[in-house]
């Protein structure tokens, strides 16, 4: 079993979103992140999909995936082909003492501290899903209260834009 | 970044010509004028009600007969539907009858079925018969009503999440709220229904959409920018194909639905007379190429005929076409046709590699497959010769003949079903009859016993294996095709899931005839009993049959339902039974032909083995290698 990335480039329509996570939950794919909006055209939505899948079935559940009316394009994003970006906003316990020791983990890390509270910080971190998961390491021997991550979002490198050729077609059509 | 998969661009073609200003419409790229089977241009700009534009969109989209039911939820579109003189709306008595009524309808006229329903337990009574046009490929378009558009989501009366529910086994299915997207709704509906792979796709319509007043604007055009209606085969992939065709030695053409899906029969004809490679015909392909063809194997699979799955399993080349190497085909998938290199052509690409892997993959109508591989098969054959198929073909006759299609006299003096139903099929033009039947013994009997010369004279449920279609499958049939006799073959227990649509036969003048192969159990259940559950009958009696106390009577029900009631208990009476029906062409028929319960169908590869061991009786397995070395 294998982590592939998928974007899938898809019609804004009500339940789009609901269509494409059922044709993975059905075969009982393990989805590790799932990040949904809007491109740079309002009238398709990009969704990215991390699973964990093996090259056979990963190829009927895309095939599966081009047969829903309202989805228009998909590709996988190659690791080294491509930028994934995960946003994590961790909340520590963190009183006057513990403090320093905290921010000088997000100096580390180059993540921010976007809320202070006496007792607490909130922490927004954006990297890899590797380096978070070193951050949230360091952190551990702090009392974390509170993780909430983004799921993956990825584009490829260089100048090709994936979602050229959908745009024509819709603008074609619409 | 690798490039999985871009939706090749459909091409700007519509299958049916736009009568009426398509011309400036169709030149631009991508888009599809809109099929429309009866415009009314004058419709255009009209004020009225959501229910009545439902209405005219259906006209428009070329709907003249539906099936339903009202409801509170679909009431406002039932007003106007009285009125209308160019649908006929056939109530049912419940909502599957409906669904599978638009099934046998579509199957039997290539026409896309409607069938209309409330919300709540009217739509979720058609559940059914989507999922099970969904998996036989039918194009069906399914109407209901939803709750006002302020009460959705507030567990309102009759409520119920019909496209939630439904996404999995339709094509693809919406919900309107807005009155003004009613027409484009449903013609797009109807597109995606009978293009590329044909499937149901459900419109749910909130009674205030139905209620609201709009200006009724029928589509020009038909906008689905990520809607694959198929491609055009490859040249290469056909290229190949022919080359392997030409060179095989033990050439056989795997037929499946999709051959009559796509109305392709006389180009598999061309293609099986030209490579003279044997041909086997699944369950839904039954008719696909004449029974009488000397090249027909008849079908393959769990209950197919040994020389057909022989055929298959000793295959050095399978040209799959419009077939999906479905479990009950192929047996255990890992030992099916070792031997054989595989071209698999199908509209729905999907379905390539999905469970065998293929070696030739071609994309693509198969009419536009047959068009193409003929003359490129043609063109190999006056570069090489025709290859020499006698090996091959003394091989298959020696099966053929040796494990022919029988059955053993049964034990208990009682009718054989094989006998009924091989007499139906005798006694019944093939040019004029359609058969329907529902799930289980009857079924496959149905499926072996019956010659059929044409496509769609054959109409069941063959992936869902829905028992209880026959009946309302049929009475969609006889509807859309009143000139043809339709046969309904059913089973004891199917006929009891399902024959409350006799009635709506019998009041709208529907002469189905229904056999009931009455074995007085649940045959196939019972059949597996027998094998595989050391003869422990749980819950398989029905009590319907000889020397039972026949609850229910099937000739009085037939007879309180409006329908004439026949009963045939002995193998004398079979014919004259058979014929006395035939003669009542102003009711419904129905006849209970009671019959021995412990025949079994036979051959049987059993469930999860490889077909090498299939049956050819209880305990009589094919000695393959006797015919090897002959």
């Amino acid at each position: 079993m294998t982590t592939h990335t998928l974007s899938v480039l898809v019609e804004n329509k009500p339940g789009v979103l609901a269509r494409v996570a059922g044709l993975f939950s059905r075969r009982a794919f393990n989805i590790h992140s799932l990040a949904v909006g809007q491109t740079e055209h309002p009238e398709i939505s990009r969704i990215t999909v991390v699973v964990d899948v093996d090259e056979l079935p990963l190829e009927q559940v895309t095939k599966q995936l081009n047969k829903l009316v309202h989805v228009l394009k998909i590709v996988e994003l190659e690791r080294d082909r491509s930028v994934q970006r995960d946003l994590y906003l961790i909340k520590v316990r963190a009183d006057a003492r513990q403090r320093a020791d905290v921010l000088q983990i997000v100096d580390l890390f180059r993540a921010h501290v976007v809320d202070v509270a006496p007792d607490s910080v909130v922490i927004e971190a954006v990297g890899t899903r590797e380096k978070l998961e070193a951050l949230l390491a360091a952190l551990s021997p702090h009392d974390v209260r509170e993780i909430v991550q983004s799921g993956t979002v990825a584009i490829g490198r260089g100048s090709r834009s994936i979602t050229e050729r959908a745009l024509e077609r819709v603008a074609v059509t619409a | 970044m690798a490039q999985v998969k871009a939706k090749p661009t459909a091409p700007p073609t519509s299958p049916r010509p736009s009568t009426s200003g398509g011309a400036t419409t169709s030149t631009v790229v991508g888009a599809r004028p809109t099929p429309q089977a009866d415009p009314d241009p004058s419709l255009n700009g009209r004020q009225m009600t959501g229910a009545e534009s439902i209405i005219r969109s259906l006209e428009c989209a070329g709907a003249t007969d539906v099936f339903g039911l009202p409801g509170g939820a679909i009431l406002p579109t039932y007003d106007p539907l009285m009125d209308s003189e160019k649908i006929r709306h056939i109530l049912v008595r419940h909502e599957q009858g409906s669904g599978h009524a638009a099934q046998g309808y579509a199957h039997a006229t290539g026409k896309v079925g409607v069938c209309i329903a409330t919300s709540g337990p009217g739509a979720t009574n058609l559940v059914t018969a989507i999922a099970d046009a969904n998996m036989d490929s039918i194009p069906m378009v399914a109407i209901t009503g939803q709750v006002g558009a302020a009460l959705i989501g507030t567990d309102a009366f009759q409520e119920a999440d019909i496209v939630g529910i439904t996404s999995p086994i339709t094509k693809h299915n919406v919900l309107i709220k807005d009155a003004a997207e009613i027409p484009k709704a449903i013609a797009e509906a109807f597109y995606i229904a009978s293009h590329g792979r044909p499937g149901p796709v459900l419109v749910d319509v909130a009674k205030s959409a139905q209620q609201a007043m709009t200006e009724f604007q029928w589509p020009e055009r038909i906008d689905l920018p990520g809607f694959n209606s198929g491609a055009r085969p490859h040249a290469k992939t056909i290229q190949e194909a022919a080359r392997l065709l030409a060179t095989a030695r033990r050439p056989v053409l795997y037929v499946g639905g999709g051959v009559i899906r796509s109305g392709a029969s006389e180009g598999l004809r061309k293609l099986t007379d030209l490579s003279g490679a044997a041909v086997v015909t699944t369950l839904m392909a039954r008719g696909a190429l004449p029974d009488s063809h000397p090249q027909n194997l008849g079908m393959p699979g769990m209950h197919g005929t040994v020389a057909a799955v022989a055929a298959l399993q000793k295959a050095d080349l399978i040209v799959a076409l419009g077939a999906r190497f479905d479990d009950r085909v192929t047996g255990k998938l890992s030992s099916f046709a070792p031997h054989a290199t595989i071209v698999h052509a199908d509209i729905d690409p999907a379905e390539i590699g999905k469970n065998r892997a293929v070696d030739v993959p071609i994309v693509g109508d198969l009419k536009d497959v047959f068009n193409e591989l003929v003359p490129a098969l043609a063109t190999e054959h006056e570069r090489h010769g025709k290859p020499d198929l006698e090996a091959w073909w003394h091989q298959l006759d020696d099966w053929r003949t040796t494990y022919a299609l029988g059955y053993q006299p049964t034990a208990d003096g009682l009718s054989n079903p094989q006998y009924v139903i091989q007499r139906l099929g005798e006694l019944n033009d093939p040019d004029s009859t359609i058969f329907t039947s529902g799930v289980g013994q009857h079924q496959m009997w149905a499926s072996q016993f019956i010659k059929y010369e044409h496509p769609n004279t054959w109409i069941n449920s063959g992936g869902l294996g829905t028992m209880g279609f026959s009946v309302p499958a049929a009475m969609g049939a006889q509807v859309g095709v009143p000139d043809k006799q339709v046969w309904a073959i059913d089973g004891d227990g199917c006929f009891q899931m399902t024959n409350q649509e006799l009635v709506t036969c019998a009041i709208n003048e529907i002469p189905i005839k229904v056999a009931i192969v009455n074995n007085s159990s649940l045959g196939m259940v019972r059949q597996w009993q027998t094998l595989f559950y050391e003869s422990r009958y749980s819950n398989t009696d029905l009590h319907t049959g000889h020397g039972t106390v026949r609850i229910p009577d099937f000739v009085k029900l037939a007879e309180a339902m409006g329908c004439v009631g026949l009963r045939c208990e002995s193998d004398a009476d079979v014919d004259a039974t058979i014929k006395r029906a035939n003669e009542i062409n102003d009711q419904p028929v129905v006849v209970d032909f009671t019959v021995s319960r412990d025949a079994m169908v036979w051959p049987m590869v059993a469930a999860g083995v490889s077909n090498d061991e299939i049956q050819y009786a209880r305990g009589v397995a094919p000695a393959w290698e006797r015919e090897e070395n002959a």
